[in-house]
């Protein structure tokens, strides 16, 4: 195996991943007890530390401040409408969001965004790296054609969907019987959110997967196929096995976005009738009602939710934190 | 300030150096061109107000603001600034503004239902007494009444809006005087399969909350008073509550109802009524002018019509519009007028504000009688100076001005309290799809959750 760990992170970098996690891999010289190092390896450590240090300060500020403030704010009772009555509440924001229906409802809505769509995504996204792989001919055209969804603004996309599904105007709204509003019923408007979801992720998919596929050897396959193996069980026994793990760092990452879903939802309902999202739920408490104690008890939750998905994934499925040595020889 | 300072380096030295001098002073003169344009407003010219407005309307603001700039002699300068179009991003936008602070807030043009959060919150400052009473004067009532909170003026009213009940008077010959009424002529009409429609804010929004708070005080309840008391959960407030979301419902769920009444704006009324298929609605003046207007800006006098009243496809000679008509808005209990909820735009003064005298005074010229006589006209938005309803001019743009004048007379006010945008949505969440209300469940509902609200306990939708 060559170095598959580096190929995901140039892509995105999320907050969840572990740093530091023993390799369980052969690298066994690169255990705890190591021998000392050098004079010179130590300063070039530590010249090695001191260059980082202004970007890692940057990004303590930058990304610290605002969580740190956030919890601070879920602790309080603020509304912006009350400036005289803040004050210290401990957790009764936390009780009054997790004892909501509002919460809970949101919250399973998320849910089904987020499993359906990395569902779908993951089998077209397989289905599209196979093809860009495999491709001889206009290589870098077909890939950028496929990139084409991805690069557009996703507050556009999501605007040409609502016209393409108001009823009397939008082309695809006129393919369904007469009167129909997809958008103001609950099943309807979560299929068409999911529909815009997949539709500009999956090249995302599509890419992180291809970047494992490079990884699968010709010769395997060749291998396999002089043996009898037919284009199926090439796939699942030799393909995803192999893949195994780039397709856990590709569910990763989809799976922590999709949970934080909130631009397509903002245009195509505002979260009406039923989908909105728990993004949606904590921007309307903080930008509707102003209330920044109970819409940061909601994004620290949404915090919360999204770093025990991504511990799951690392510890139950075993996915490979970017830039972990796991891999490297 | 005289020559910029780069008015030196452009000799015939075409040097590394002499570039390079030639790129600082020009720099420097566009430092100093921005400062000349930066300080125009503090020392130079005459103080700077600055006058937030929604977008709806902006044009008519603007020459206000012009006008006023003119008249005001040098004294201050007005300078429209555009919010956006819908009324959520617009508070977004201000209360984010106030809350940092921003001097450059002074006038702002506020919805009557901003006036008790603004206020609490120390965004907008209460009118000196000598303003006060000078904006009272001439100024109908249940427009001040929004702008009134705690016994203290806030704003100064500008327009005011109100809903009325327009219908097809080849349908309806006598217009319905009470909510059954129209319930049992609409569905008369079905039966005859004519256009049976009443058209009524129900998609769940703001539209919704209104429906609701004129139903409830046409029935002689109050949601919560203006202390923050919770009245919607005890009698008399509860079994009001429940006649109007029984009614709610009874619309709704008739079937002569309109099918996607649940998703129905103001517009999608509108549209329905010029399109041949509503035989009453509950709207703003709006929708006269629209029917008036030609497409595509407005219905052209909407669809033609066959001799029973259905929409015909063909050229009949006879439209929507020879049987448009209008009437008070339907009561609740038989004889007792109905109290139809007050909407329109309060002009409010910032206490961020560096010029408060002087906007105060702005805020006069803005709202003068020339200034609401042409966004009457010109905007379509009823003005809130009483002697300007019997002014010629204004009653030729609106014929319906009596119906208005009464419903204004008789109006409702939002509830008057902070918390009132939290209320309002957990309001046209419950009570959204009309046609599903269960109106005992749903009352002891409200009352729990607009006692949150009101606490800033609770979460919205």
């Amino acid at each position: 195996m060559s170095d598959l760990a580096n190929e995901p992170s140039t892509q995105r970098t999320e907050p969840a991943a572990p740093p530091e996690r023993a390799p369980s891999s052969p690298a066994a010289h690169r255990k705890p007890g190591k021998p000392a190092l050098s004079e010179g390896k130590k300063a070039e450590r530590k010249l090695g530390l001191l260059l980082c240090a202004p970007a890692a300060i940057i990004m303590v500020l930058v990304t610290a401040y605002p969580i740190i403030y956030a919890v601070w704010l879920s602790l309080q009772r603020y509304d912006l409408r009350f400036p005289g009555e803040q004050q210290f509440a401990g957790l009764t924001n936390y009780a009054a969001v997790l004892t909501s229906s509002y919460w809970w409802s949101a919250f399973l809505v998320t849910v089904i965004i987020t499993v359906i769509s990395v569902a779908i995504e993951f089998v077209l996204g397989l289905a599209l790296a196979l093809i860009m792989h495999r491709t001889i001919v206009a290589r870098g055209l077909t890939r950028t054609v496929v990139l084409i969804p991805y690069g557009i603004v996703t507050v556009v996309a999501a605007f040409s969907w609502q016209f393409a599904w108001t009823p009397d105007k939008g082309y695809l709204a006129a393919l369904l019987p007469e009167g129909a509003a997809p958008l103001t019923d609950q099943v309807a408007a979560l299929a068409i959110i999911i529909l815009a979801e997949v539709w500009k992720t999956t090249p995302f998919m599509a890419l992180l997967l291809m970047a494992g596929l490079a990884l699968v050897p010709d010769d395997l396959l060749k291998a396999a196929q002089v043996d009898g193996a037919g284009a199926w069980q090439r796939l699942t026994k030799i393909i995803l096995p192999m893949m195994k793990p780039a397709i856990l760092v590709a569910l990763l990452f989809r799976t922590l976005d999709a949970f934080r879903v909130f631009d397509n939802i903002y245009i195509l309902t505002q979260g009406s009738n039923g989908t909105g999202s728990v993004s949606m739920l904590g921007y309307d408490n903080l930008f509707k009602a102003f209330n920044l104690g109970i819409g940061s008890a909601i994004s620290v939750l949404i915090f919360i939710a999204v770093a025990v998905i991504a511990f799951l994934f690392i510890k139950i499925f075993g996915a490979a934190a970017p830039g972990s040595d796991e891999g490297k020889r | 300030m005289g020559q910029p300072p780069g008015g030196r380096a452009h000799g015939p030295d075409r040097t590394r150096a002499g570039r390079r001098r030639t790129w600082a002073a020009a720099g420097a003169a566009l430092l100093s061109s921005a400062a000349i344009a930066g300080c125009s407003s503090g020392a130079v010219g005459p103080p700077v107000l600055n006058f937030y407005t929604p977008a709806d309307a902006a044009t008519q603001y603007g020459e206000a603001a012009a006008d006023c700039t003119t008249q005001a002699n040098g004294r201050y300068t007005i300078v429209p600034q555009t919010l956006p179009k819908g009324a959520d991003d617009q508070r977004l936008q201000l209360a984010r503004r106030l809350v940092a602070g921003d001097t450059a807030v002074d006038i702002m043009g506020i919805d009557v239902t901003w006036t008790a959060e603004f206020a609490t919150a120390g965004w907008i400052t209460r009118l000196p007494e000598d303003v006060a009473a000078q904006v009272t004067q001439g100024t109908l009532a249940g427009p001040l009444e929004t702008a009134t909170f705690k016994g203290a003026l806030w704003a100064a009213p500008l327009n005011t809006n109100t809903q009325i009940l327009w219908y097809r008077k080849d349908l309806a010959p006598t217009p319905p005087k009470t909510w059954d009424e129209m319930i049992s002529m609409s569905e008369a009409l079905q039966q005859k399969g004519l256009p049976s429609y009443i058209e009524v804010q129900g998609a769940q929004y703001e539209g919704l909350s209104v429906w609701f708070n004129t139903m409830i005080n046409s029935a002689g309840g109050q949601i919560v008073d203006e202390n923050g008391t919770v009245l919607i959960g005890q009698e008399p407030s509860r079994g009001a509550a429940e006649k109007a979301a029984t009614i709610m419902q009874r619309v709704a769920a008739s079937p002569a109802s309109d099918p996607s009444l649940s998703v129905a704006k103001e517009n999608d009324g509108r549209l329905a009524m010029e399109a041949g298929t509503a035989a009453f609605q509950i709207n703003y003046p709006f929708v006269y002018a629209s029917i008036n207007t030609p497409p595509p800006d407005g219905g052209g006098g909407g669809t033609f019509i066959d001799d029973q009243g259905r929409p015909a496809g063909t050229d009949t000679g006879k439209k929507v519009i020879d049987e448009f008509a209008w009437a008070p808005y339907p009561s609740v209990t038989p004889g007792t007028p109905a109290k139809p909820t007050i909407g329109g735009l309060n002009l409010a003064v910032s206490t961020t504000s560096l010029h408060p005298a002087l906007a105060y005074e702005a805020v006069q010229c803005l709202r003068s009688r020339e200034n609401q006589l042409r966004n009457a006209t010109d905007a379509g938005v009823p003005p809130t100076l009483e002697a300007l309803y019997g002014d010629p001019s204004f009653q030729q743009e609106y014929p319906a001005w009596q119906a208005i004048k009464e419903s204004l007379d008789d109006a409702s006010v939002r509830p008057k309290t902070p918390a009132y945008q939290s209320i309002s949505i957990v309001l046209s969440d419950l009570l959204n799809p009309p046609a599903q209300i269960n109106p005992q469940a749903v009352v002891g509902e409200m009352a729990d959750q607009v006692v949150r609200a009101e606490n800033s306990e609770g979460l919205v939708p």
